[in-house]
C-alpha cells in the first residue's frame, strides 16, 4: 500500500473506455463486430496536438503503464519507472497514451467479453489477433483521439514490435518509433517457449477447451506453469543468482552460491520446493494464474509468434521500412536472451539498408529481459535525453 | 574550429551522408549537420560519448569497430570518416577496406609515429614514447597499431587506394613549412582524403 503518491507519479489515474463501433477486419480473415478499448492518458495534450506519445504493452501488461487506481494499490503500473513528471517519457512534456490491446484481459475487448453471437463469454472463439491488427486499433483510436502524428510510438519486448509495426503500417503518423527490447521476429527457441506455455494452459484439466469461465473455474495450475516458463526466460542468470544467493554457507565464499538459497534452511530430501528460486517461480506464477485470463495468454504468445512484418516484402524487413521516415530508437540488454541484442542489431541492420535515421544502444545490464522495465540509469537517461531531443523537434517544427 | 576538423569540413560535401567511425561526442558530426547539412550517422562504444551524441541530436550506433562494419551497405555513404581511431584498432588495414567499400571517400588521421620527438624519444632512451598525447605505457596503451606518414603511403599503394590530398599537422592542429616538405618527420597528425581507385 502507498501512503502517498511519489511526486515523480502520475497520481491516481481513471481510465477511460472507448466503444468503437464499426467492424474490424482482423489478419485472420475473422472479424470483430465491434470492440471497446481500455486507456489511460497521463500529461496534457498540447494545443498543436504534437506531443502525444503511444505506449505499447507487452505480454502480459495492460493499459496502466502508470500511477495508481487508488491510493491503496500495492504497486504502480508497469512502466512507472519510467513514465511520470521528470522520468524518462516525461508527462510534463508529453500526452501519454496507453491501451489494453485487443484480446487482453483488462477491459478492451477480448476472450473475457461477450460474444455477440452467442451472448456467452468469447472465451476460445475471440479471433487471433496479431500486432499489425492491434497497430490497426491503435490508429483508430488515435483518430478518435484526434492526434494527427504520434511524437513517438514506445514499447518494449512485444511493444516494441508495435513501435516496429507502426513504422511500417502508418510511416506518416510518426515522429519516432522506440523498440527496447524487441526483435525483428521470433526464433525457433522463444516459440518453443511459447508453446510449452501454451501447452501448460490447454492441458490444464480445468481449460475444458477454453470454455472454463463458462463453468466458472479457470485453468490455474495451467497459467502458473505458463509464467513460470515464462518468468524464467525473463531474467538472467547471473540474475537469478543474486536473487536467490544472498545466504552464504560456511563452507562458501560470499557471493559464491550460484543462487542456491535455501527455503528452510536445510534440503528435503524429497520432491518438495527446496530453494527459493522454485518457491518464488511458484508464487510469481500463481499469482500471475489469479489476475490473468488463459485465453488472453494464449492469444498474446500467438501474437509473438506470429509477429513478422518483412512476410508482407519477400522476407526483406528493409523494404517494409523503405516508406518509414520516422526517427528510430533501438535499444538492447547485454544479459537479455530473450531478444537479445543480436535481434535489435538485425532491425538496425534493416534500417541502415534504407538509410533511416536510427540510434542503437546496448546497455550493459544483469537483469535480463525484464531489465527494460527497470530504472537502469544509462538506460533512462538515453530514453530521457532522446525524448527531449524528440520534444524539441515538435515543439518547434510546430511554431 | 581546430584546424584539422577545419581541413576535414572542406572535405564534405553540403548535404552529403557521412558516416563517423568511433564519433566521441558527436562534435563533428554535429557541426556538419549545422553547417554543412550533412546527414550523420556515428558509431561509438563509450557509453559517456554516446549519451552525449543522443544529447546533441547526433545519431549514434553502439558498435564496435573491431567487429567490423558488416551491418554496413556497399556505396551507403558519401564519406566515412576515422579521426584518431586508427591506431588502436585490431585490423585498421581491413577497417580501411570496409570504409572505401561503404563510402565514396574515406578520410582517415592518425598519430604519425615517424614524427621527430617519437624518433628522439625511442633513439636517445631507448624506449616507447610517452607524451601527452600518447600518456599510455607499451603494455597498457589502447593505441596498438602505430604507423607513420610513409606506412601509410604504402598501405594506400599495396591496395590501390587513390590519396585525394594527404596533409599533416602539429599538436595544435597547425601546420607549417617545414611540414609540408617533411610530413613523416615534422607533422604530428596526419589527415588523409581517400577514394577508391
Amino acid at each position: 500500500m502507498i501512503n502517498s503518491v511519489p511526486s515523480d507519479s502520475v497520481g491516481i489515474i481513471k481510465p477511460k473506455e472507448f466503444h468503437f463501433d464499426n467492424p474490424l477486419e482482423l489478419a485472420s480473415g475473422r472479424q470483430l463486430p465491434f470492440f471497446d478499448l481500455i486507456v489511460e492518458t497521463y500529461g496534457e495534450l498540447n494545443v498543436n496536438k504534437s506531443n502525444a506519445v503511444l505506449v505499447c504493452h507487452a505480454l502480459s501488461g495492460d493499459h496502466h503503464a502508470a500511477g495508481y487506481h487508488a491510493a491503496n494499490d500495492r504497486k504502480a503500473g508497469w512502466w512507472d519507472a519510467c513514465i511520470g513528471p521528470g522520468k524518462a517519457i516525461d508527462t510534463d512534456l508529453f500526452f501519454v497514451v496507453s491501451l489494453n490491446n485487443i484480446g487482453g484481459c483488462s477491459g478492451s475487448t477480448g476472450p473475457t467479453s461477450t460474444n455477440p453471437e452467442t451472448g456467452k463469454y468469447y472465451g476460445p472463439d475471440f479471433p487471433v489477433v496479431t500486432v499489425k491488427d492491434w497497430v490497426n486499433t491503435q490508429f483508430i483510436l488515435m483518430k478518435r483521439l484526434e492526434i494527427p502524428k504520434w511524437a513517438a510510438v514506445i514499447g518494449g519486448s512485444l511493444g516494441g514490435m508495435q513501435a516496429i509495426q507502426w513504422a511500417i503500417s502508418y510511416s506518416e503518423k510518426l515522429h519516432s518509433a522506440i523498440c527496447i527490447a524487441g526483435a525483428p521476429k521470433l526464433s525457433a527457441q522463444n516459440i518453443a517457449f511459447n508453446e510449452v506455455a501454451r501447452q501448460s494452459i490447454t492441458s490444464d484439466p480445468n481449460f475444458f477447451e477454453g470454455r472454463y469461465l463458462e463453468k466458472n473455474t479457470s485453468p490455474k495450475k495451467g497459467l502458473t506453469l505458463a509464467r513460470m516458463v515464462g518468468h524464467i526466460t525473463y531474467l538472467s542468470d547471473n540474475a537469478m543468482r543474486l536473487k536467490f544467493g544472498k545466504t552464504v554457507m560456511d563452507f562458501e565464499k560470499e557471493g559464491n552460491n550460484f543462487g542456491r538459497d535455501l527455503r528452510s534452511g536445510k534440503l528435503s530430501f524429497g520432491f518438495n520446493v527446496d530453494f527459493q528460486v522454485e518457491s518464488y517461480l511458484h508464487y510469481q506464477g500463481e499469482r500471475f494464474s489469479e489476475n490473468f485470463d488463459a485465453n488472453t495468454y494464449l492469444l498474446m504468445t500467438k501474437a509473438l509468434d506470429y509477429f513478422d512484418p518483412s512476410v508482407d516484402y519477400g522476407g526483406d524487413l528493409s523494404r517494409g521500412f523503405s516508406e518509414s521516415n520516422c526517427d528510430f530508437l533501438l535499444i538492447s540488454f547485454s544479459t537479455d536472451w530473450r531478444f537479445p541484442p543480436e535481434r535489435s542489431r538485425e532491425i538496425v541492420e534493416d534500417l541502415l539498408k534504407t538509410n533511416k535515421e536510427v540510434t542503437y544502444l546496448e546497455i550493459e545490464a544483469d537483469q535480463g529481459h525484464d531489465a527494460f522495465l527497470l530504472p537502469i540509469p544509462r538506460y533512462v537517461a538515453a530514453l530521457k535525453s532522446y525524448l527531449n531531443r524528440i520534444y524539441n523537434e515538435i515543439t518547434t517544427n510546430a511554431s | 574550429m581546430r584546424p584539422d576538423l577545419d581541413l576535414i569540413q572542406s572535405w564534405i560535401e553540403p548535404g552529403s551522408r557521412v558516416l563517423d567511425l568511433g564519433c566521441g561526442g558527436g562534435t563533428l558530426l554535429k557541426y556538419l549537420k549545422t553547417s554543412k547539412n550533412a546527414r550523420g550517422i556515428g558509431l561509438e562504444i563509450n557509453e559517456k560519448n554516446i549519451q552525449n551524441c543522443i544529447e546533441k541530436g547526433v545519431r549514434v550506433i553502439e558498435q564496435n569497430l573491431d567487429k567490423g562494419l558488416g551491418n554496413f551497405q556497399s556505396d551507403s555513404f558519401d564519406t566515412v570518416l576515422l579521426t584518431q581511431t586508427l591506431q588502436a584498432l585490431h585490423k585498421p588495414d581491413l577497417l580501411v577496406d570496409e570504409m572505401l567499400r561503404i563510402g565514396t571517400k574515406g578520410i582517415v588521421t592518425f598519430p604519425n609515429f615517424g614524427n621527430w620527438k617519437s624518433r628522439l624519444y625511442l633513439a636517445t632512451k631507448g624506449k616507447m614514447p610517452i607524451s601527452k598525447f600518447m600518456p599510455h605505457q607499451w603494455y597498457n596503451t589502447p593505441n596498438i597499431h602505430f604507423c607513420t606518414v610513409k606506412d601509410f603511403d604504402a598501405l594506400c599503394a599495396a591496395k590501390n587506394i587513390k590519396v585525394l590530398a594527404r596533409t599533416v599537422v602539429n599538436s595544435k592542429h597547425q601546420g607549417n613549412w617545414a611540414m609540408k616538405l617533411w610530413p613523416n618527420f615534422f607533422g604530428e597528425t596526419a589527415i588523409y582524403h581517400l577514394s577508391r581507385n
